[in-house]
C-alpha cells in the first residue's frame, strides 16, 4: 500500500486554555475526497488551517507522501502543494482576477517589473476552464459576483498544480448550478489524482462527492468511515451525538458504548 | 471618452485644480497665473509632494504616519549640522562632495527612523497611529536637541540647489532636453504596452485614443516647460552673470529663463519612481493587497510584516528627502522645519483620491493633491488673506473634498 498523500497525526491546538482541536489524525490518499463534517465551532476550519501554514499546531505531525512535513507558515504549504479555498475565500477585493490568483506568486520581467500581460493571459486560460461566461478581467474582485468571486479563489488553488487541494465551504455562498459546477470541478480534480480535503454543511454534498467522512465534535474525532459502508443518518449521528456507527474507525472523541 | 480609458477621478481633479487657478487668477487680476508665481507654486509644492508620494502606500495599507514632520525637521537639523559644521572640519569649506553626503546622510537617516518605527508596527502590533503620533513628539523634541534650539546657516552652495531659487534652476536649454527626453519616455512605455498587449491577443484601446493620450502626456511637459522658460531670473543677477562671463549688457536687458527648478525634477521623479514602485513591481501589488484585505494577503503567502515596515522605511527616506529641500529652500536648518506638514501631507494624499479604509489610491492623485493644498494657500496667500482665515479654508476645502469622493464613490457602486 503507498503512503497517504497527506497525513495528520495527534493534532491539537488551543487557544487561551480552549483546546480548539484536541489529538485528531485524518489521512488523505491520492485522488481521494475525504469529507470533514461537525458542527459550526467542533474544530474543522482550525485543523485545516493547520494544514494551510494558517496555525501551528500545539503538538501532532503532518506528513506529506510519508515524509514528515514542517508547516509553519501558508507559503511553507504551498510548497508541499497544500492549496486552500477559503470559506471567507480569501480575496483582495481592491484588486483585479489575476492579480489575486498570483498573489504572493507573480510572474515578473526580466527586469522584475510585473508582468501583467502574461498574468492575465494565463488568468482567461485558467477561467475559461473554470467559469467560461467570465468576462471581467480588469475590473477589482469587490465588483464581481459571489460565483463569479468563488471561481477566482478556485483558480487561485488549482493554478500551481496543487497535489492537495482544502474546500472550506465551498458551495456555502452559492447557487444551484453554481454548486453543480463545483461538483463537477471535484470530479475532474480527483481523476488527475488530487486530494481533496472537503468541509462542508451539506450532508448530501458529501455523500455525493466523498469517499470517506471524518467527523468532528468539540475539537475531537469522533470516527472515520467509508461513505459507501454508513447511512446519513449514521453520520449524522456521528455529528449530533458523536456515536459511532459499526463500519466506522473509531476516534477519540466517539461516544462511549 | 470612455475609449481614453482614464481615471474619471484623476480628471475630476484636474478639472477642480483649473478652477481653483483661474478662479484665483480672476480675484487677483491676474496675479495668479504668471510665470513667475506659477514656478513658485511648483518649487513650493516639491518637498510635501515628494512626502505625499510615500504616504499614499502608509495609507493604502489602512496606517497613517503622523511622525514626517517631525522627522523632517530632525533630518533637517542633522543634515544642517553635518554640512554647515562637521563637513567643513573634515573637507574643507564647499567641498563638492559635501553636498552629496548631506543628502545621503539625510534619506539614510530618514529611512532608518522610518524603518524603526514600521516594526514598531508590524511586528510588535502597535497602532501605527500611536507610534506615529509618539515620533511626532520624539522628533520634534529631537530636532531641538541637535543643536540646542540654534538655527544653522548657511548650507553649502552646491546642497542649496536642491530647493530651487536661481542657482538651482537648470536654464532653458537643459529644459528643453529633458522635456524632449520625458516625452520620447511617454511614447516610447505607451507604445511598448500596447504591443505587450497586442501580443496576447488582448482588447487595446482604439489607436486614436492612445494618440490623444500620448499628446496630452507631451503637451502637458512642454506647455510646464514653456512656462518655466518664460521666468527669467532677476536683472541684477542677469548683469552680474553675464558680467563675470564677459559677455557685454545689451541695452535692452538680457532675458535669461529660469528653466525647470531642481526640486519640481527630484519631486517628479520621485513620483514616477513611486508610481513604478506601486504599480509595476511585486512590492507594489504586496502593499495594495494588504490594504484590501491583510488576512488574504497573509494566507496567500505575502510576508505581510515586512512589507509593512518597508513602506514606513521608504515614507521615512523620502521625508529625509523633503527634509533636504526643506532645509535648502530656506538656507538654514531649523528645528521647526516640517511643523504641521504631515497633515498637510495626509490631506494633499486624501485629496488626492488615497481612501482611509485602505486599498485605493495612487502617487499622481497624491501629488495633485499636494498641488491643488500649495494652490490654494499660494492663492490666498496672493490675495492678501490672512494666515488664520487660510488654515479655515483648507480645512474646509479638506472636508469638502473627501465627502465628494465618497458621495461620488458610493454612486458608481
Amino acid at each position: 500500500m503507498t503512503a497517504p498523500l497527506v497525513e495528520m497525526r495527534g493534532i491539537s491546538i488551543a487557544f487561551g486554555g480552549i483546546k480548539a482541536v484536541d489529538d485528531v489524525s485524518v489521512d488523505l490518499m491520492p485522488g481521494e475526497v475525504v469529507a470533514l463534517l461537525g458542527h459550526n465551532g467542533a474544530g474543522k476550519s482550525t485543523l485545516i488551517k493547520v494544514l494551510s501554514g494558517a496555525y501551528r499546531a500545539d503538538a501532532g505531525e503532518i506528513l506529506v507522501e510519508g515524509q514528515r512535513a514542517e508547516i509553519a507558515t501558508p507559503r511553507d504549504a504551498k510548497r508541499y502543494g497544500i492549496e486552500t479555498i477559503y470559506q471567507t475565500l480569501a480575496l483582495a477585493d481592491n484588486v483585479d482576477a489575476a492579480a489575486n490568483i498570483f498573489l504572493g506568486r507573480e510572474l515578473v520581467t526580466r527586469w522584475g517589473m510585473l508582468d501583467d500581460a502574461a498574468m492575465e493571459s494565463a488568468t482567461r486560460q485558467v477561467m475559461a476552464r473554470l467559469n467560461p461566461h467570465f468576462r471581467r478581467f480588469k475590473e477589482p474582485v469587490r465588483a464581481l459576483s459571489g460565483g463569479q468571486r468563488q471561481s477566482v479563489a478556485i483558480a487561485r488553488a488549482i493554478h500551481f498544480n496543487a497535489r492537495i487541494l482544502i474546500m472550506d465551504e465551498p458551495t456555502a455562498a452559492l447557487g444551484p448550478a453554481e454548486t453543480a459546477q463545483v461538483g463537477e470541478l471535484v470530479k475532474q480534480l480527483k481523476a488527475q489524482g488530487i486530494g481533496i480535503f472537503l468541509i462542508s454543511h451539506d450532508i448530501h454534498d458529501v455523500f455525493d462527492l466523498a469517499d470517506r467522512v471524518s467527523v468532528m465534535k468539540n475539537g475531537r474525532l469522533v470516527g472515520t468511515a467509508r461513505t459507501r459502508d454508513v447511512t446519513k443518518d449514521e453520520v449524522l449521528g456521528m455529528i449530533i451525538l458523536g456515536k459511532c456507527p459499526e463500519a466506522a474507525v473509531r476516534g477519540p472523541g466517539a461516544m462511549a458504548e | 471618452m470612455r475609449h481614453l480609458e482614464v481615471d474619471p477621478r484623476l480628471v475630476g481633479m484636474l478639472g477642480a485644480l483649473a478652477v481653483i487657478w483661474v478662479g484665483f487668477d480672476l480675484l487677483s487680476g491676474g496675479a495668479f497665473l504668471t510665470p513667475r508665481n506659477l514656478w513658485n507654486l511648483s518649487v513650493q509644492t516639491a518637498s510635501v509632494a515628494v512626502m505625499a508620494c510615500g504616504m499614499v502606500l502608509v495609507i493604502v495599507t489602512r496606517n497613517i504616519d503622523l511622525s514626517v514632520g517631525a522627522v523632517l525637521g530632525f533630518v533637517g537639523m542633522v543634515v544642517g549640522v553635518v554640512q554647515a559644521r562637521w563637513l567643513p572640519e573634515m573637507l574643507g569649506l564647499e567641498h563638492p562632495a559635501t553636498a552629496f553626503i548631506a543628502v545621503a546622510v539625510g534619506i539614510a537617516l530618514g529611512g532608518a527612523i522610518g524603518l524603526m518605527q514600521g516594526s514598531l508596527i508590524a511586528y510588535l502590533g502597535i497602532p501605527s497611529f500611536i507610534v506615529t503620533l509618539g515620533g511626532l513628539l520624539v522628533w520634534r523634541g529631537a530636532a531641538w536637541w541637535v543643536t540646542q534650539g540654534q538655527t544653522v546657516a548657511p548650507m553649502d552652495g552646491r546642497f542649496r540647489m536642491l530647493g530651487g531659487g536661481i542657482e538651482g534652476a537648470i536654464g532653458a536649454t537643459a529644459s528643453w532636453v529633458l522635456a524632449a527626453l520625458a516625452c520620447a519616455a511617454i511614447v516610447a512605455v505607451m507604445v511598448m504596452l500596447r504591443r505587450r498587449r497586442l501580443a496576447f491577443g488582448f482588447p487595446v484601446r482604439p489607436a486614436w485614443a492612445e494618440g490623444v493620450l500620448m499628446g496630452l502626456g507631451c503637451l502637458v511637459v512642454i506647455g510646464a516647460v514653456a512656462v518655466a522658460n518664460l521666468y527669467p531670473i532677476p536683472v541684477g543677477v542677469a548683469r552680474r552673470m553675464a558680467e563675470a562671463q564677459g559677455i557685454p549688457w545689451p541695452p535692452g536687458g538680457l532675458f535669461i529663463p529660469h528653466g525647470l527648478a531642481i526640486p519640481v525634477i527630484v519631486a517628479l521623479l520621485v513620483g514616477v519612481a513611486m508610481t513604478v514602485l506601486a504599480t509595476r513591481t511585486r512590492f507594489g501589488r504586496y502593499v495594495f493587497a494588504i490594504g484590501g484585505n491583510p488576512e488574504a494577503a497573509e494566507l496567500s503567502g505575502v510576508n505581510t510584516r515586512r512589507s509593512l515596515m518597508m513602506v514606513f522605511g521608504l515614507m521615512g527616506a523620502l521625508a529625509g528627502l523633503s527634509a533636504c529641500i526643506a532645509t535648502a529652500r530656506l538656507n538654514a536648518a531649523t528645528n521647526a522645519a516640517g511643523t504641521l506638514d504631515e497633515l498637510y501631507v495626509i490631506a494633499a494624499a486624501v485629496i488626492g483620491g488615497t481612501s482611509l479604509a485602505g486599498g485605493m489610491g495612487t502617487v499622481a492623485g497624491a501629488m495633485l493633491g499636494a498641488l491643488v493644498m500649495q494652490s490654494l494657500q499660494s492663492g490666498m496667500v496672493l490675495l492678501g488673506v490672512d494666515t488664520p482665515l487660510q488654515n479655515i479654508v483648507v480645512g474646509l476645502v479638506l472636508v469638502f473634498a473627501v465627502w465628494l469622493d465618497g458621495a461620488w464613490r458610493k454612486r458608481i457602486r
